[in-house]
This record gives C-alpha cells, structure tokens and sequence, in this order.
C-alpha cells in the first residue's frame, strides 16, 4: 500500500502516547515518511482518547479519516470513531462494542498482567504492530532501553517481554488474516520529527526571543513549556504568570526594557489580554503574541480545533492601531514565520500575531532537516539615545527610533495617554491627530512588506480555493486526490495585512472557494473588507475536529460538479 | 520638578498629598544617588501615576492596576535596572490585586510605593479599597459596607521581603524609609498615608497626625508574629519599617 494509517486508542493514562511515540520513531529510523495527529479530552485520567498515525514511503503531512489498523486499548472510543471503521479495517484490541471491520480481539491487559503489571498494555500493543508490519524485532528492543532506562534494568525487561508478546500475537493474526503493509522505503534516510508546538518555538528561539510569560492553557501550553526547556541553553526568562493581564504586561515590560518578547495563550486567555494589545499599540512597544485558537465562545472545547478567533486578533484592543496577523501551513513555516514575528514586532514597533490551532500544535510530520536561521542578535533594532531623546519622533514612516531603558544618556518615556514626542502626557488636540497618524502610518510600511500568498495548483484554473493557515497539507492533499484540473489554491500565511496583487487572483476564476475550519469564513469576510472581492462560496467545519483529507475530497468533488 | 521640560501646570490639586511625595522621591533618588538613566518608575493610572511625569526618569505609564507585572518584566529583562513601582490604593490594591498578592510571593527585586489616601480621586472621590467601613460618597451615600483592605497585614502573611508604612506629610522620615526599601535587596512596599484634600473630609492631615505613631526603637521588624499584630491596630496606625524577612536581609 501506498500508505497506511494507524489508530490508536486508549484512555488517558495507559500510555499511548508511548506507543506513538515508540512507533514514529521506529518507523521513520527504518526511512519511512510519518505523520502523527491527536485528539483528546479535557480531563487527566480516563476518558477516550486517539492519535492517528501515517506511516508511507512518500511525504505524508495531512490527517486522513480512514482507518487501516485500528489498535483498541479501550473500547469506550469505538462509538466516537465508528463511522471511520470500514469493512477493510483490522481492529485490533478490545473489539467488544465494534460492528464493522476485521475483529482481532486481544486483551492487553491480561498479558500485560501476566509480565506483571497491566502498565505494559501500551508495550504489548506496539509489539503487535510492529509484528504486522514486518519490523526487526531487534528494532524495537534497541528503543526499550533509551526510552525506560531511566526507570531501571527490572522495566527494561518487563517492557522487552512485553514487546516479544506483541510480536507473538502480532504472528498470530498474520496466520490468520494479510494486514496492510506499507511499501517499502527506497533506502535509509535522516529526518526529524517536529510538531507545530516544536516549530513554533524554534522560531521564537531564531527571532531572538529571550523573554516569555504565560498562564498554561490548552493548546498553547506546549510552546511555553518547549521554551521552559530550552531557557537555561538559549537565555530564555521563562515565568509563569498569575494570570494573563499579568502575562501581557510582563512581556510589554520586558520589551521596553529591551528583551524579544512573546505572550502565549489561547483564546480565553488572549481576551484577558487586549488592554495589553491596546497598550502595545499606544505606547509602540513590539510584542509577539501567539494564539493558539481552540473552539469557543468561553471555555468551548478546551482540547479541540478551530480557526475561529482571527477575528478576535483583528479587532483587539481598543483605539486604532496597526497589527500584523501571521498563520503558519507547515512545520516550516511555523518556524520561519516565528522568527519572522520577532523581525516584524521590532522594526514596527507594534503586536504582531501568531494564529495557531490545536489541529497544527498537536500534529508532526519529518522534516529533513531544521533550516539553518542566523540567530538574531538581542539588542537588534535598538538605538543609543542622546540627552533629549524622544521616543515618539515624528518621522517620515512613523516609525520613531527605539530606544531602551539604561542604554545611552537619554531617558525613555513611554505612555498609556495620549502623549507627545517625548513621551509626556498631554491632551493638546492637535499632537493628539499627529500621534494617531504617526501609529497609523506604520500600516503603509507593513503593507509595502506583506508577502504575497502561496499560489498551488493549475495555473489555468477555472475554480480557486482559498485557505490559511493549518489547513494547508489537508487541501493540497485533497486537491491531488481529486485528480482534476483547472484547480488552483491560493494560501495565505499572512492574513493582515493582505500582501501582492489578490484581487487579480480572484477575479481570474470563475468560482471561488473559502475553506475555513470555523463556522462563518472569518478571513473571506477579511478578503472582502480589504479588496471588495466577496467570496459567497465557503465550505467551513466547526464540531471541533480538523477537516480530513477525505472529508475535503468529497466537498471540492461536489463543488466541481 | 522635572528641570528639562519645566511642567508647572500638574495635575494635581493645590495642597495634595503627592507634592510632598514627589518631593521626597526627588530627594531619594539625589540622596541614594541614582543615575537617572538607570532608574525606571513605572505606573499604572490615577493621580498618584502620573507622578513619574514630573521627575527625571525612565518611566513605563502602562494601565490601571498593571504597574506591578510591568515593573517585573522590566527587572528580570534588565537586572542593571532600579525600578520603581508607584500607584495608588485603588489601582495597586483593587484593580491590580492580584498582581499585588503574586508579585510579593515572586520576591522580584523592585519597589513598590503606594500613595494611600483611601479614595478614589481621578474619578471623583468614589470609596477605594482602603476606605473605612461608613465612609460616605456619590457611590453608596449610606457608606461603605465592607472591611477595608489591609495591605501591611495581606503583605506579611504572604512573607514580604519588606514592608514600610509612612506618612506622607513627614518628609524627613518618609525619605529614610524609602531610600532603605529601594536599596533593599528583594521586594519591597512602602504604603504611604496621604490625605485627599479634596474628596477625603475624614482622614485629613490633622486626622493623620492624630492617628499615626512610629514605631519605637525597641521594635523588632524581623519578628514576624509582632509584625503582624502591628499591622492590624487600628486605633493608631503604626508608622515606620513594619516587616522585613530574616534571610532577605543578610544578603
């Protein structure tokens, strides 16, 4: 097979992120091309949980909802998922509640608790697998030690027993039915595995950034905690805060004071923080603030996808000020684009945003390899002042030189009010209308340095799709599997504002389609506000899970139709 | 006053409380011998804020009730820093509470200074925080119905590395005392009683004369029990270094 896709279900707590983890890694030492996704709930222990696995010979980079092997920890999940378990499927596991697909039932628990401890389910489990899919069982055992060697020689070997269980069941199934086996890698390769968490982070530490403060919330949490990692290695002031009021201002502060700066949080979390987003733009204080989106209104669905606050990043703050909205499609951008957020913040001295969404954080594909990114000096776009600097210069682009705190003779005044020049308070009507237009001015710089989309696809096309963000892979997929012409995908990784000649995009096809995973097509409203250009076809999804690769097929057949 | 750009006109009304604190901070910042350039005040907003306006200094003017969090972004990006937190009771103790409680279990290097005058001024003499139980105003013209917060007490029980109670109309013993928490290693609050000529008719300057003493030379500030119970009289409000926290003061 082309490529197969592996599910693994289990209730949080029995460790199948272990087996995934264990899995991805062995199969992509063994030169395979994996791509991994999750979806979980809001609670710690118990509950249903799933991460999908695409193990192939070529790229792999998009969720798709068929199901080739299906590994059932606990059955509790089978009902969410039984739509996706087809005829063709091998179920393997607790198969009790399940009424389609090929049954191997196979309890976990009771080998696990004959090596000693129903712990080892997740081991015994990935043995099966690697078993089916003709791995060297020398392969895994390698792994058993680097993985729980630091819980003792006594777990090693329990987990190596385990292992050889699994490839004793695995053995018995493939006795009695052929699983799907992928096709065969043309020979080793080196990649990396790297999340959009992961990504996200790596940009931040490119751009410079050496300050960051949060208050932990899902699914942001996992770019604050990469950079808590790496804060001792790259000079990274990590700090938790009380709240996200107090995030936001930590940031602001430490950014006057001269640090790269970045707020984290997710939607909830980003509403407690627009005064702050205010204050950025009044007093031109460059922050990077990363969403990262999950379903709303209020706490929604903590642990689940969508697209849905861009208009939230858009409209924040009170007053006019400039912003820049940027949103990655693949890991790599995610970590150009970052780094990219850090350059922008500085040389606009404004917010500049980073949408997200769980769907992106949460999945990995391999990367060949991590692209080589100077690493940006700290200090970089600040001045030495002079005795009667003014931190609000009025210049020809309004953007004032940026000076910090204990850095030359000059001292830096900056201002929630409406202040002059220098940095005073003042209520002069006339000095009011000059800053307003000195703030906004910043946009024309912006706009004159907007890239222009990614155009994919037929350069003839007759229909035009028009997606942003973590979208990206699932369209292109689908776009391919279609297997029509005369399809083009135009994707916008920077969403505002709009850069290069996008009307003249539009205006070329003889239909348009907005895809948007939330409920009213948030950036085509966007489109039409900046270019007047109305998208009235729009295909979005809001239950909470990202669009599939089959799910996207299916809609653009219909729509060619 | 702030001698390179000469500000006559302040905000503030004639006979107010924050002349006398500007005053002693100026003096401060000459005695301790702070460049300014390596001083930071940072605000939040109200009268007291707009204090750092009329000094000469680095200032952060951010937003109500955030003075705290910006002041810690601000040390932990530059250590070299002195900064300076100045707010007053509504902004530090209401609207920014939380910052307050956290900032003191964080123990950042900095100082706080907040000018108390147990009401609220810049939106026209509404109860704060710190207003006493029956206090009268536009808001609740049967007076206020709650305890007032008590930010010396709140401070020791979270373990403050320094906490100071001073009276603004002494100018003398108020610079002594700031100038020891600015140069005190760790977190500090200096909580200034400053009379609101103009909204506040009860705790006047004669009202804190009456009502204040320092403590003696036989007080204690590292025994923490003794602190607290020094926090709470209200009879007579005690004036000087309340509390301050063994290990911090070896360093």
């Amino acid at each position: 097979m082309d490529d197969i896709s592996i599910l693994i279900t289990g209730q949080a707590g029995q460790g199948i992120q272990t087996v995934e983890t264990l899995l991805s890694d062995i199969f992509l030492g063994q030169g395979y091309h994996v791509f991994a996704t999750k979806e979980y709930m809001s609670r710690v222990r118990g509950g249903s949980n799933s991460t999908g696995l695409r193990v192939s010979s070529r790229p792999v980079r998009a969720c798709t909802d068929r199901i080739d092997i299906l590994l059932a920890l606990d059955r509790e999940i089978l009902k969410r998922i039984s739509d996706r378990i087809s005829a063709s499927t091998l179920v393997i596991g607790e198969t009790g509640q399940c009424r389609s697909g090929i049954m191997e039932n196979v309890d976990f628990r009771a080998i696990a608790s004959k090596i000693g401890n129903p712990v080892f389910s997740n081991v015994v489990a990935t043995g099966v697998i690697l078993s089916l899919l003709e791995i060297d069982p020398a392969v895994p055992s390698r792994h058993m030690e680097s993985v729980f060697g630091r819980k003792g020689a006594d777990i090693v070997g329990k987990n190596l027993k385990a292992l050889e269980e699994g490839y004793r069941e695995g053995a018995g199934i493939k006795g009695r039915v052929s699983p799907p086996v992928p096709d065969r890698p043309d020979g080793k390769r080196k990649g990396i595995l790297v999340n959009g968490s992961q990504a996200i982070g790596m940009g931040a530490i490119a751009g410079g950034c050496n300050f960051i403060s949060a208050y932990p919330m899902s699914p942001s949490t996992g770019v604050f905690t990469y950079l808590a990692g790496k804060g001792r290695e790259e000079s990274i002031v990590t700090e938790q805060a009380e709240d996200e009021i107090s995030a936001i201002n930590m940031v602001l502060g430490a950014s006057y004071a001269g640090a790269r700066a970045m707020a984290n949080t997710s939607g909830g979390g980003f509403a407690l923080m627009e005064e702050g987003v205010s204050l950025a733009g009044m007093a031109e204080i460059p922050v990077v603030i990363h969403i990262a989106q999950r379903p709303g209104p209020a706490t929604g669905l903590p642990t689940r996808t969508e697209q849905g606050d861009l208009n939230l990043a858009l409209y924040s703050g009170h007053g006019e000020f400039p912003r820049v909205i940027l949103a990655p499609g693949t890991i790599e951008e995610g970590i150009s684009l970052s780094k990219r957020a850090f350059d922008l913040a500085s040389s606009y001295q404004s917010p500049v945003f980073i949408l997200t969404d769980q769907y992106y954080l949460d999945s990995y594909y391999d990367i060949a390899s991590l692209p080589v990114i100077e690493k940006k000096a700290y200090g970089e776009g600040v001045v030495r002042t002079k005795k009667g600097y003014k931190r609000y210069l009025l210049t020809e682009n309004g953007i004032s030189p940026r000076g910090i705190p204990g850095y030359g003779e000059g001292l830096v005044r900056i201002d929630s009010d409406e202040h002059d020049e220098d940095g005073f308070i003042t209520e002069d009507m006339d000095t009011r209308k000059r800053m307003v237009e000195k703030r906004w001015k910043k946009l024309d710089t912006m706009k004159k340095e907007a890239p222009e989309p990614g155009f994919f696809g037929d350069r003839e096309y007759r229909i035009l799709l028009v997606g942003w963000g973590s979208t990206y892979h699932i369209i292109r997929e689908a776009m391919e599997r279609t297997g029509i012409g005369g399809l083009g995908f135009l994707h916008f990784s920077q969403l505002y504002p709009l850069g290069g000649d996008v009307i003249k995009y539009l205006e070329r096809a003889e239909k348009v389609i907005g895809i948007e995973n939330n409920l009213t097509g948030q950036f085509a409203d966007l489109i039409a506000r900046e270019t007047g250009f109305m998208i009235g076809r729009r295909i979005t999804k809001y239950n909470g899970l990202p669009f599939s690769v089959e799910e996207m097929k299916e809609l653009l057949l219909k729509e060619i139709k | 006053m702030n001698k390179e750009t000469p500000r006559s006109d302040t905000a503030w009304c004639p006979g107010c409380g924050n002349f006398a604190i500007l005053e002693t901070m100026e003096r401060v910042i000459r005695e301790i011998g702070l460049d300014p350039s390596s001083l930071v005040f940072v605000s939040g907003i109200g009268q007291a804020a707009k204090l750092p306006q009329y000094l000469e200094v680095n200032y952060f003017n951010g937003l109500h009730g955030r003075a705290l969090p910006a002041a810690v972004g601000i040390k932990l990006a530059n250590p070299g820093l002195t900064v300076i937190a100045e707010s007053g009771d509504g902004c530090t103790y209401g609207e920014g509470g939380n910052h307050f409680i956290h900032t003191i279990r964080r123990n950042t290097d900095l100082t706080l200074v907040v000018h108390n005058n147990m009401v609220y001024g810049l939106t026209k003499g509404q109860a704060s925080p710190t207003s006493p139980r029956g206090f009268r105003n536009p808001l609740q013209p049967d007076g206020v119905d709650m305890e007032p917060f008590n930010p010396l007490s709140t401070a020791i029980a979270l373990d403050v590395s320094f906490a100071a109670r001073v009276f603004s109309g002494d100018r003398d013993m108020s610079a002594e005392i700031i100038k020891k928490a600015v140069l005190h290693r760790g977190f500090s609050l200096v909580d200034i009683l400053q009379p609101c000529v103009t909204f506040n008719r009860i705790n006047t300057y004669r009202w804190f004369r009456e009502h204040t003493f320092y403590l003696g030379e036989d007080y204690d500030p590292y025994d923490r029990e003794k602190a607290f119970m020094a926090s709470i009289e209200n009879e007579k409000l005690p004036l000087g270094i309340i509390y301050m926290r063994k290990q911090d003061a070896i360093a």
